[in-house]
């Protein structure tokens, strides 16, 4: 059952000229010793500038501290703060409850992910599969081996790459894929996007190993070009659009 | 699945709520490529009917003169248009094509390979079915 508490409106840290509040539904779930989730409602205000971050974080300051939310920039930057907001992975601190257009917000934590606690979730098999696809320049040349001091790149060739090297591994792709949903072993969208990016850097000279690991069965294969992922990307990163460039070099249609 | 690794499961991957029309895609593409597959085995059972002979063949093709037979047949038919007119959508956009030319991303982050070309191709693909389940439906019930 839903429990409901309201923050003394004197102690909220939204300014309370405002007149407006949400009703904040928070998931609580501590898998060490909880069945199942259960609501805690909340009724919050806020302003047109709040953020669905900063709502809970009221909540953890004036009524219950032992709400587990992780975030650290507060600015879209480290990654932290994905979560299910009405049903949709967003990141908590980019996501004005206004523009959420609804009086109930109801924060789960992020699916596809195993959880810690209430909101926050592992990342260990992301960051595992992050790792694997080699997110680095391969070379058989190093800088300190080579007399150029840096590698030279036209604007062209930068273009390339650099809207997936925006990439701030907050997981809401891999939440919204509807592969990931239901098998463990897909490599998901974030790594492959993350193995395009480095296949496309003309200084990068790893593309065939970073093929032949994506070309498996739970590799890039699985990708059905759903376009989830790259409708809840924060950064703009498309890693649908990524894959299947990806896929066009294994396919033949790039060299 | 197990509850520790906290996957939507078959229920999310299955809901078309939630991303727009390219996850109604996804989920049609599914559902035709499963009823179509159905079909197919059917199909196979249905044919090695005429083993049995003049008369097995007649009995069999009975079955699919009926109201509910008509109707299955012409569901094939939209299934095998959209996933036809679908599939070559995705196999173009998996090969790359239409997906749009990666840039450096401005806000509000619009993702180029959602664009208005795929969203085309999606809804011929629905259209074209339903038309051609018409069509289908307009000549057999008109026999
Ligand atoms: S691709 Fe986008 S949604 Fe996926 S982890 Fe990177 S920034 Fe997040
Ligand atoms: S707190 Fe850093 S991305 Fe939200």
């Amino acid at each position: 059952m839903a429990q409901v508490s309201s923050i003394a409106e004197e102690q909220a840290s939204t300014p309370l000229s405002s007149s407006k509040s949400i009703t904040l539904r928070i998931s609580r779930y501590n898998p060490k010793h909880d069945d199942s989730s259960v609501f805690m409602e909340f009724t919050v205000p806020y302003q047109k500038w709040t953020t669905v971050l900063e709502a809970i974080l009221d909540v953890k300051k004036h009524f219950d501290h032992s709400v587990a939310v992780r975030y650290s920039c507060r600015q879209a930057t480290c990654g932290s703060c994905g979560m299910m907001i009405n049903g949709k992975p967003k990141l908590a601190c980019f996501t004005k409850i206004s523009e959420l257009n609804s009086d109930v917000i109801t924060v789960e934590p992020m699916s596809n992910f195993p959880i810690i606690r209430d909101l926050a979730v592992k990342f260990e098999r992301m960051f595992e599969t992050h790792h694997k696809i080699k997110p680095y320049l391969i070379r058989d040349d190093t800088e300190l081996e080579s007399d150029a001091k840096e590698f030279l790149q036209s604007p062209k060739e930068v273009e390339q790459y650099i809207q997936f090297a925006n990439c701030i591994k907050c997981g809401l792709c891999n939440s919204a894929c509807p592969t990931m949903a239901t098998d463990s072993s897909f490599v998901g969208p974030q790594a492959l996007a993350q193995a395009y990016r480095y296949v496309a850097d003309s200084r990068d000279k790893g593309k065939d190993s970073r093929l032949k690991m994506i070309d498996e069965p739970h590799g890039i294969w699985r990708c059905h070009f759903a376009g989830s992922c790259s409708q809840v990307c924060p950064k703009g990163v498309d890693p649908a659009m990524g894959i299947q460039l990806l896929r066009g070099y294994l396919l033949g249609f790039r060299s | 699945m197990t509850k520790d690794e906290h996957k939507e499961g078959i229920g999310g991957m299955a809901n078309p709520r939630r991303y727009g029309i390219e996850r109604v895609a996804y989920l049609l593409m599914r559902l035709s490529g499963l009823g179509l597959l159905a079909y197919f085995v059917a199909h196979i059972y249905e044919t090695s009917n005429i083993l049995r002979g003049q008369v097995g063949w007649d009995e069999l093709l009975e079955m699919t003169s009926t109201t509910e037979g008509h109707i299955i047949l012409s569901i094939v038919i939209g299934m095998c248009v959209f996933h036809t007119v679908n599939g070559i959508r995705v196999m173009l956009g998996h090969g790359g094509v239409g997906v749009g030319k990666p840039a450096r991303p401005d806000y509000p982050y619009e993702p180029a390979s959602q664009n208005y070309r795929h969203k085309i191709g999606i809804y011929s693909a629905i259209v074209l079915a339903a038309f051609a389940m018409m069509y289908g439906l307009a000549v057999l019930f008109g026999e």
